[in-house]
Formats: structure tokens, C-alpha cells, sequence
């Protein structure tokens, strides 16, 4: 086999979800070649960086202002060229919100299907078939399926918190090649602007710990006065279930679920949170779950390791309290 | 006085009957897939998707020039309620594309070659597509993007709000990226997929649902669209996940504490 790894940065820092889709396309057992696109501004440190990547056998590089704002309209005849009459079989990325709007216009460009959120993957190189395992119905059932070699180029993402990423490797050369960007006339997309939210604290859906909050936060001053100063104690990412989110409480980017992010941390507090099947798809691979909630039959309490039926408002500060000590 | 020649607003929006989100998913026991004899609704997605073409309509000034709202849906014969609770929602008119009750689920690459035969079919004449970023069943989450590339049309994934320009022939759309927000500009026709965030779905009144009843529903053959849905991807089992072993409450703080200490989880400041 020979992988293509999607390779994400965000202003020259690389995406962490990027490294674990490497060590996925590295399981394949064949060559790894990266990608990288962006402006000039930041692909030559990228490049550079990313060069001492275990795993990687050559990597590629598109630098160009077209690709300073990464859409997957001026990014998919890229890939399709690159794609179109090549010795790739796979294309490897994280599921960034990118790589998911980007991936399928290019497998469909290429007449092939996509696997969505892969959690194992097996190659037999004699059948030229690839074996994935993923969840299905947020989480409830998790689906073995099978591209058969009449797939030619197999498209899959991988989610991170299955795969450890790929380290680096100071000693390591491989061969760094510049390809040429193509042009798109005519782009029906203009990018207009992006707003980052900004936070200090971990990144959500790489944070070994994770403090998340449900619906009895009340409002936005309640949720960060109850959560912060316990994030803070414990050095942990602040995390949030969609009712919370829907009501504004925090920004949607730090939803855990089906339908927003997938963790497993080390650690991973729920506080105030029921516990719906769609939240604990996104949470219930966590190493250790403590769950805070009022309600003795909240069902967050059937997967909490350690569970305390509790207001959180007396709960949480005392907690913090105890842990200072 | 009323224009002699008014232009419509033609918006095709995909929907799938998907089991219902509040169901307990079992796995059936010859591991093929999970039970279906459950309650089954419209894929929450695709209600966002239904509403917000129904406010675009709504939005418009009295007088400009009116919108069609057309839906679509592939599957088995009882696929036809989706359709109905579409149109009850405020779609004018709908398509099935009707397959055998035991056929297996079509893919999002099959969907996506449905839905632009269907595009085509209408000579072409669809604006904008509006369809739900993933289904709640397979969660694979791609059709909508499959399709724009397809088309070759310009594609705003995970929306949270939708502005039009009929002037300009453009949408500007704010898209939820990882860790904050987006706006394009997409010219017309476009691809926008749907995010939880972009309205709340209306419930159908009686007088909508029984409206709805004697809205014209198309039925359609794959062969009438000549597009295969047999599956690329070979679905080898169904299986129960890992069972997680929870349920050890502790009765107060200070236990609570103990045990995070005991698993090394101790203050960073």
C-alpha cells in the first residue's frame, strides 16, 4: 500500500488529530506519504517540522496564497490530480471539520466511498482489501466493514483518540517534494473571515483531563464562576453537553457527542450532566469518569467509575477546596 | 403589479428516515446490523434542513419572487411518512425514490448520484440544496459534500445561520470549524449542510399535516434515475460495544477526592 496523509497546520502549528491519522495510515504496513498545503508564510516551517515524523517515507508540499484559506473547493483539484493515475491506494486524515468537507468531494470526484471515524484498521495486502472497525448510531453499535480491492483508492479518517500520534524522529530523512498548486478559475467559494475562540487552556480533544458541564449551569457567568477555578486546579480542558451549548452557555466548539467532539482522557468530569447516549458517545472511552449530578438516576452514573449524588453548586467548590489541600 | 415573468427560488432538500434519536439501539443477534422494528422518525438534521428552507421562504419581503421547496427521500415504502412530515413542515412537493424493504442502506456516494440525477431532472433549475451534515445512523456524514463534488458546486458545511442574496445570486453561511466560526460566500448553486445550531425545528400543525396529505408526492425507481445503490462497503458484522463498568457512587466530596488522588489526578496550581 502507499497512503496518502492529509497533513493539517493552523498558522504553522501542526494538528495533533494529523499525527494520529499518520500512526493509522503507518498501520497499512506500506509507504506514507504526507501532505502539506498552506501559504508561503507558513508551509516551509511546517515542512520542517513535520520532515521528523515516524512513519512518514516522503512528503509533499503545495505552497500557494490560493491555499492561504484552506476551502475545499481550491483544495479538491489538488488532491484530485495528485490522486488521478497514481500508485496511491489510501488517503488518510484526521476528521477535522476540513478533511470532513474535503475528503468526500474528492472520493466522489474519483467515483469511490469514504470511511468516516475509523477505530482499528487491518490490510491484507493479497486480497488488496482494508478492514475497519467504527461506531455507528453514536457509539451503540460499532460496524466492521470491509473497501474491497474493486476500490481502488480507499478514503478513511481516523479518530484520534484510538491511535497515539506519531512521534518524532530527529535522525530521519526522506524525500520533501514541492508540487505545483492548481489554479481554480472561477471559485464559487470566497473565504470572508474566521473568528478563533481563545482560550488558555488544553485543547479539548487532546486534554489528558476534562472538565465538562451540563444544562444546571444556568448561563454563561454561572458556568464559568462554578467550572473555571476547577479546570484551573486540575490543568484541564473545559468541555460542555449540547444543552449547555444550545443555550449558549459556552462556544459550540467545546461540545462533547455524535455530534460534536470525541475524547478520552485520562480523566473526565461531568458535572451537571444526564448523561444522554448522544453525550456519552463522545465521552465514555475516558479512562476514568467522575460524574456530579443531583439526580441518583441520571444515567451519566451507569459508566461514572466514581459517582457523587450531589448539588453541584455545594459539590464543586468544596471539591477544589479538597483538592488544594 | 405583479412581474410577468417570476423567477423561482428552487431548493431541493434531501431527508432520511432514520430510527428515532431517542431510542435504545440493540444489536440484532445474527450481528447484521441493529434492530429496526423501533420507532423510526426524520433525521434530526434534516428537520434543521426542512426549517430552514421554510425561513428563507419566510424571510423573503411579501411580493419577491417566490420559493419552491422540494424533498426528497430514498427508502423503503414507509420512507413516504418522512415525507409527509417534510411537507407538513412546509415543502410544496416531494420525490421517493422507492426501494425494496430489504434492500440494504444505500451509501452516501449512491445518495449523492440520486440526488444530482434528480438535480438534473429538473433541467438544472435548483439554487441551493440543503441537507442535514450527517445522519444519525450511519454517522458517516457525507453526502452533501459528495454531491457538491459531483456537481462541482460550491459547498458550505456545518452552517449555523444562512443569509441569502437574490440579487448577487450568493449566500453568505457561518460554518461551525473546529474551535470557533467561518463565514463564506458561496454563489449559486450551492451545497449547504446543516449544524444543530442553525434554527429549531417547527412542529406541523393538525391543519399542515392534513395540507400535507394532498401535496404531490413523486415516486421514483433507482432505474428511473439510473443510479445503483448497491454497497461499495462490505459490512462484515454488527457488534455490541465494549461495555463500560461503571456505577460505583462514593457518598460524599471528600471520598470523591480521595479516589481522584488515588488515580494521581492532584492539583496543577
Amino acid at each position: 500500500p502507499h497512503a496518502l496523509v492529509f497533513l493539517e497546520h493552523r498558522q504553522g502549528d501542526i494538528d495533533s488529530g494529523s499525527l494520529s491519522a499518520l500512526t493509522a495510515a503507518s498501520q497499512l504496513g506500506g509507504k506514507v506519504a504526507g501532505l502539506v498545503v498552506g501559504s508561503s508564510e507558513f508551509v516551509p516551517t511546517v515542512v520542517d517540522k513535520v520532515k521528523k515524523l515516524k512513519g512518514l517515507t516522503s512528503l509533499l508540499h503545495s505552497t500557494s496564497d490560493l491555499y492561504a484559506e484552506q476551502l475545499p473547493e481550491t483544495l479538491s483539484p489538488l488532491l484530485e490530480k495528485l490522486l488521478s493515475d497514481s500508485e496511491y491506494t489510501h488517503v488518510v486524515s484526521t476528521p477535522s471539520s476540513l478533511a470532513k468537507s474535503l475528503l468526500p468531494r474528492v472520493a466522489a470526484k474519483l467515483d469511490v466511498p469514504s470511511v468516516s471515524e475509523i477505530t482499528s484498521l487491518e490490510h491484507d495486502s493479497s486480497s488488496n482489501s482494508t478492514t475497519f472497525t467504527r461506531p455507528i448510531y453514536a457509539g451503540n453499535a460499532i460496524s466492521t466493514v470491509r473497501l474491497p480491492s474493486s476500490v481502488p483508492i480507499k478514503f478513511f479518517t481516523v479518530r484520534a483518540t484510538n491511535f497515539d500520534p506519531a512521534p518524532f524522529e530527529e535522525s530521519q530523512e526522506i524525500e520533501v517534494k514541492a508540487i505545483d498548486p492548481v489554479d481554480v478559475p472561477n471559485c464559487p467559494t470566497k473565504h470572508i473571515s474566521t473568528q478563533l475562540a481563545k482560550s488558555d487552556r488544553p485543547d479539548l480533544s487532546v486534554a489528558g483531563r476534562v472538565v465538562s458541564g451540563g444544562r444546571p449551569l444556568k448561563n454563561a457567568e454561572t458556568f464559568a464562576a462554578t467550572l473555571d477555578p476547577l479546570a484551573d486546579v486540575l490543568g484541564a480542558a473545559l468541555g460542555a453537553s449540547r444543552a449547555a451549548v444550545d443555550a449558549g452557555y459556552v462556544d459550540n466548539s467545546l461540545q462533547v457527542g455524535q455530534t460534536g467532539k470525541v475524547v478520552a482522557p485520562e480523566l473526565y468530569m461531568a458535572i451537571g450532566i444526564s448523561g444522554a447516549i448522544q453525550h456519552l458517545a463522545g465521552m465514555k472511552d475516558s479512562k476514568m469518569i467522575v460524574a456530579v449530578n443531583k439526580d441518583p438516576d441520571a444515567p451519566i452514573f451507569q459508566v461514572a467509575d466514581v459517582g457523587l449524588v450531589a448539588d453541584l453548586y455545594e459539590a464543586v467548590p468544596q471539591i477544589i477546596e479538597k483538592l488544594k489541600q | 403589479m405583479r412581474p410577468s415573468t417570476t423567477r423561482l427560488l428552487n431548493i431541493l432538500v434531501p431527508v432520511k428516515r432514520a430510527v428515532d434519536y431517542a431510542v435504545k439501539i440493540r444489536v440484532n443477534p445474527q450481528q447484521t446490523g441493529v434492530d429496526l422494528n423501533v420507532k423510526h422518525s426524520m433525521n434530526p438534521f434534516d428537520e434543521i434542513a426542512i426549517e430552514e428552507a421554510v425561513r428563507i421562504r419566510e424571510r423573503l419581503p411579501k411580493g419577491s419572487e417566490p420559493v419552491t421547496i422540494t424533498a426528497l427521500t430514498i427508502g423503503p415504502p414507509k420512507s413516504v411518512e418522512t415525507l409527509r412530515t417534510a411537507l407538513a413542515m412546509g415543502a410544496d412537493a416531494a420525490f421517493h425514490v422507492e426501494l425494496p424493504e430489504t434492500a440494504p442502506a444505500p451509501e452516501p456516494l449512491g445518495v449523492a448520484k440520486a440526488v444530482q440525477a434528480i438535480i438534473e431532472k429538473q433541467q438544472n433549475s435548483v439554487d441551493m440544496v440543503i441537507l442535514g451534515k450527517q445522519s444519525i445512523d450511519d454517522d458517516l456524514g457525507q453526502t452533501g459534500q459528495m454531491l457538491a463534488g459531483l456537481l462541482d458546486w460550491g459547498q458550505a458545511t456545518y452552517a449555523s445561520k444562512v443569509d441569502l442574496d437574490l440579487d448577487q445570486k450568493n449566500a453568505v453561511i457561518t460554518r461551525e470549524i473546529d474551535g470557533g466560526l467561518e463565514q463564506v460566500c458561496v454563489k449559486f448553486p450551492l451545497i449547504v449542510t446543516t449544524d444543530l445550531r442553525l434554527n429549531e425545528p417547527r412542529y406541523a400543525s393538525l391543519p399542515n399535516i392534513m395540507k400535507a396529505k394532498k401535496k404531490p408526492v413523486t415516486k421514483l425507481t433507482p432505474a428511473d434515475l439510473g443510479v445503483s445503490f448497491k454497497p461499495q462497503m462490505e459490512v462484515i458484522k454488527v457488534t455490541e460495544p465494549p461495555k463500560r463498568v461503571g456505577g460505583t457512587k462514593v457518598e460524599s466530596v471528600d471520598e470523591l477526592v480521595e479516589k481522584l488522588k488515588a488515580a494521581g489526578f492532584t492539583a496543577v496550581s
